[in-house]
């Protein structure tokens, strides 16, 4: 099959940047859009035309590298799927497909359709984590876990980090990815004493890096992971139990 | 004799003249006491000390990671680099199926001894069995400590930690959380290192690309870079760089890996002296997705954890047009049960590629391209029921599904043997320092735990007891022989020469003008490499091999092509420089085979092989570790003998 292309293309992020039109020929149904995009950069080059740049690494949907925008929705066509398992078959032969980087006021533009997404980090940086030190852990097995409450927290350590849910939210919200490991962490018994100051301080880093949530769902369509709407839940919760326990207490 | 054309080709690149290498093992003690012997004896940094150390830590994946969050909280000055946007994309974070531990809680009679038994087994006979009794050891705190960072392993109904098998043993210690183990252990050591990072202890340097190591005074003292952002090259000095910077599979253009993972940084150490050792020792994973066409780029890998529920089988009749589902079970071969009745579906990985590479290449091989092999849930799913198979398996399920357009809860999913796991790598010794002083090595970068074949969900577990439990150790001895001396300035003169030789040589590549990019080299080199230096290996294809590689190393210096600039955001050359590397590390890894003159684990070469096809190892004249010096173009072997106290080698039998 055959697809005509809109591409992003920006020198870096000062530049301005703009769409240019290519098309891509001879490319199977079951091939992935990044795999379209190998195989135009291969001739861009033999042209000696500057290939189009775009962050991708390990093509099995777990990095969260990858990350484009295609024909306005992020990742492209297929609910809950990364852009490197987007396959061309979503797509009609000759089909025109606009591709541009993730959109997002968080998210600069690096090249073409890659994008800084360092803000992400960042939340998780100001407290997204456990303060034990390595050989300092109690054994495993000295405390239990419920079946159900491994499997909740697994549900929410899904996320990949590829920040698609921002780059899908009308307000640039990051509530989806910040609730998400928030509940994670709540459910494991060796982080209970830092609960409190930890939903304090990544709420605090997200409200000042990203756009408050009004609810609208639109990450749960985009996210590769599945996080469930819910998880959005835990923002609230775990920033109101803060509060009402008192900053840094939590026992 | 060797015949003549390959003595030809090994005697323009080899000689064996290097003088035999020394483990630094202690030899004094039994190998299960080693690592305690060893602790006791290295020295430390107080710590109000520590802060004066710079340790340089190249890769933030499990290993990587580990060590730099560890030396962090201990106090050192960290500083940590990575060429991903973010430490938590390291390649740790695809590994599926699981991390092993030897902790022997069940009653199925596991024990530290089995796990060592098995894993000296299982990469036949080719380990430091030392090495493998600290990996035991070390294990049972690695789930300890990654539990209580945050990662949810699965529990059992009762609240205790769940544990399932994998291929080459027959109990159950792989800890797991669902098919997604290594992102969940990679998530949580990312969040320990942003830790550090928000308490200053480590310096985090993303979008950064190691281009060379700097040794002065013979001694490793630091790095240059380049920032992928903006093509500005610079050094980086301190008193001891760790390189754990994964393996080279990549090398094979389509293979399991992500597609960044390269071997540049072990190489350019390489360069400079680091020796590397066992480089033609790759794993092909056994149950990887077939190539299904040209412009595929990779091949994507199904955890072997699957076939601890999956069969594998093959058509009995070669050729067999039929779907799967219309072949009557006494026409289907399941020829792992056949061949291997003790372990079946769940024999090492090495001996399972070798039997599907068997079946495909006697006609049975299914799918369009005749290039793969049912791995089939059907009779797992009514034992068990979907729902149980689908929490167990489920996101696996959906992967395949998405990329193949087949539900393998209703016809058998088709796999292949694909390129994936380097055991070989830097050479390093007992306290994971390399020949060079100062130069550490952890995780997939180095080589010692899986000898010529690696368990599976021993990967996950090498990372982080070198990241966690090894390195925080061994590094601490070393710097302490250094207190009083400050890192090198960076505006030390021989601190820019080598900034300025790496900047020649990115401008080299750019300045090649020809007529092709990079990736084109790269497919052609893979291509090479599946057909000479794959599943199976000959003297005759290697030979052949390298002379085909030089040949296309010459081409790429003549005709390679540069888009863009240096001084930018630039994935071409990027590319371009990694292929440079990969060119000269596709030679190595052919004349290491080559030389290698026995088969043993997924090292098979042809000429050595036992009336039933099984591996013929040769432990008279192959005990040893090959380690390689270059000089110049050529290449100089070191021997470092293997011996083997506690597990007696034996031939490797799972049937």
């Amino acid at each position: 099959m055959k697809l005509k292309l809109k591409i992003w293309r920006q020198e870096n992020t000062a530049a301005a940047g703009g769409f240019v039109a290519y098309e891509v020929d001879d490319v199977q149904p079951e091939l992935t859009i990044l795999e379209a995009l190998d195989k135009l950069n291969d001739e861009l080059v033999e042209q000696g035309d500057s290939p189009v740049a775009f962050d991708s690494d390990c093509r099995e949907g777990i990095c969260g590298s990858c990350g484009i925008t295609v024909d306005g929705r992020p990742h492209g066509p297929e609910a809950n799927t990364p852009s490197c398992h987007q396959r061309l078959k979503s797509f009609a032969d000759g089909q025109q497909v606009t591709l541009e980087p993730f959109r997002s006021a968080a998210y600069p533009v690096v090249r073409d359709l890659a994008v800084d997404r360092s803000a992400l980090d960042r939340v998780v940086e100001s407290g997204g984590f456990v303060s034990i030190d390595a050989g300092t852990a109690p054994d495993a097995d000295s405390h239990e876990v419920s079946h159900q409450a491994a499997e909740v927290a697994l549900d929410m350590a899904a996320c990949i980090g590829c920040g698609a849910c921002v780059a899908a939210c009308p307000n640039g919200s990051a509530n989806l990815y910040v609730g998400a490991k928030l509940l994670h962490l709540s459910v494991l018994p060796t982080t209970k004493y830092e609960r409190g100051r930890r939903a304090r301080d990544m709420v605090e880093t997200m409200e000042e890096e990203f756009g408050p949530c009004s609810l609208y769902g639109e990450c749960v369509e985009v996210c590769p992971a599945g996080i469930p709407l819910t998880a959005i839940a835990g923002v609230n919760r775990e920033k109101l139990r803060a509060v009402l326990r008192g900053r840094d207490r939590d026992d | 004799m060797r015949p003549e054309f390959e003595a030809e080709v090994l005697a323009s690149l080899r000689s064996t003249a290097g003088p035999t290498l020394d483990g630094k093992a202690p030899t004094e003690v039994a190998p299960e006491l080693a690592w305690a012997d060893r602790k006791l004896h290295y020295k430390l940094v107080s710590p109000l000390n520590r802060r004066k150390f710079k340790i340089i830590v190249v890769g933030t994946g499990l290993a990587g990671g580990g060590a730099a969050a560890a030396l962090g909280e201990l106090g050192y000055e960290v500083h940590s680099f990575t060429f991903h946007d973010a430490p938590r994309r390291a390649h740790s974070v695809a590994a599926q199926g699981g991390i092993n531990a030897a902790r022997g809680r069940k009653v199925d009679n596991d024990s530290l001894a089995r796990f060592v038994k098995d894993t000296v087994k299982g990469g036949d006979y080719r380990a430091r069995e030392s090495d493998v009794w600290r990996l035991a050891e070390e294990s049972v705190r690695v789930i300890d400590h990654m539990e209580a960072i945050g990662a949810p392993f699965a529990r059992e109904y009762g609240g205790q930690l769940a544990t399932r098998s994998f291929g080459g043993v027959q109990v159950s210690r792989t800890y797991y959380t669902r098919g997604q183990t290594g992102q969940q252990l990679q998530v949580a050591s990312s969040q320990a290192l942003l830790r550090q990072v928000k308490a200053g202890t480590v310096h985090l340097h993303t979008r950064s690309e190691m281009l060379d190591l700097i040794v002065i005074d013979g001694r490793a003292q630091g790095i240059v870079t380049r920032d992928l952002v903006t093509g500005k090259i610079e050094a980086h000095t301190a008193h001891a760089v760790v390189l754990t910077t994964g393996g080279y599979g990549n090398v094979y253009f389509r293979s399991t890996l992500a597609k960044n993972s390269n071997v540049t940084a072990a190489f350019r150490a390489h360069r400079r002296g680091a020796l590397f050792a066992s480089p033609s020792f790759i794993q092909f994973h056994p149950t990887a997705l077939p190539i299904g066409n040209e412009w595929q780029s990779k091949t994507i890998l199904m955890s072997e954890s699957l076939r601890n529920d999956g069969r594998i089988w093959v058509p009995v009749a070669p050729a067999d047009p039929r779907p799967a589902n219309d072949i009557p079970e006494d026409e289907r071969d399941y020829y792992l049960e056949r061949r291997y009745p003790a372990f079946g579906n769940l024999t090492p990985r090495d001996v399972a590629s070798r039997a599907a590479r068997d079946e495909i290449e006697s006609g049975h091989g299914v799918g369009p391209l005749k290039n793969s092999v049912y791995l089939d849930f059907r009779d797992a799913i009514a034992r068990l029921g979907k729902p149980v198979i689908v929490e167990r398996y489920g996101n696996l399920f959906e992967m395949y599904e998405h990329a193949t357009g087949e539900n393998p809860l209703e016809v058998p999913m088709r796999i292949a043997p694909g390129a994936h796991f380097a055991m070989g790598g830097l050479w390093s010794d007992y306290d994971a320092m390399s020949n060079i002083p100062g130069l550490f090595v952890g995780g997939e970068a180095g080589w010692a735990y899986h000898g010529a074949n690696r368990l599976g969900a021993n990967s996950l577990l090498s990372a982080c007891v070198d990241g966690w439990f090894t390195l925080p150790y061994s590094i601490p001895n070393y710097l302490a022989g250094l207190l009083g001396t400050p890192a090198l300035e960076r505006d030390d003169p021989r601190v820019h020469a080598f900034a300025e030789e790496a900047r020649t040589g990115v401008q080299a590549l750019v300045d090649i003008g020809g007529t092709q990019g990079p990736d084109r080299f790269h497919r052609r080199l893979g291509d090479i490499l599946y057909s000479h230096c794959g599943v199976s290996r000959s003297g005759e294809g290697l030979a052949e091999g390298i002379r085909l590689i030089q040949e296309l190393r010459r081409e790429f210096y003549a005709d390679l092509r540069v888009q863009g600039s240096s001084g930018s955001f630039n994935q071409e050359l990027e590319r371009a420089g990694r292929i440079a590397d990969y060119l000269d590390m596709a030679e190595l890894m052919c004349l290491d085979a080559l030389d290698r003159d026995e088969s043993c684990g997924a090292h098979f070469r042809v000429e050595h092989q036992l009336a039933d096809g099984e591996a013929a190892r040769d432990d008279a004249h192959w005990a040893f570790v090959s380690a390689w010096e270059r000089d110049g173009s050529r290449y100089v072997r070191h021997d470092e003998p293997l011996a083997f106290e506690s597990v007696r080698p034996e031939t490797r039998n799972y049937r």
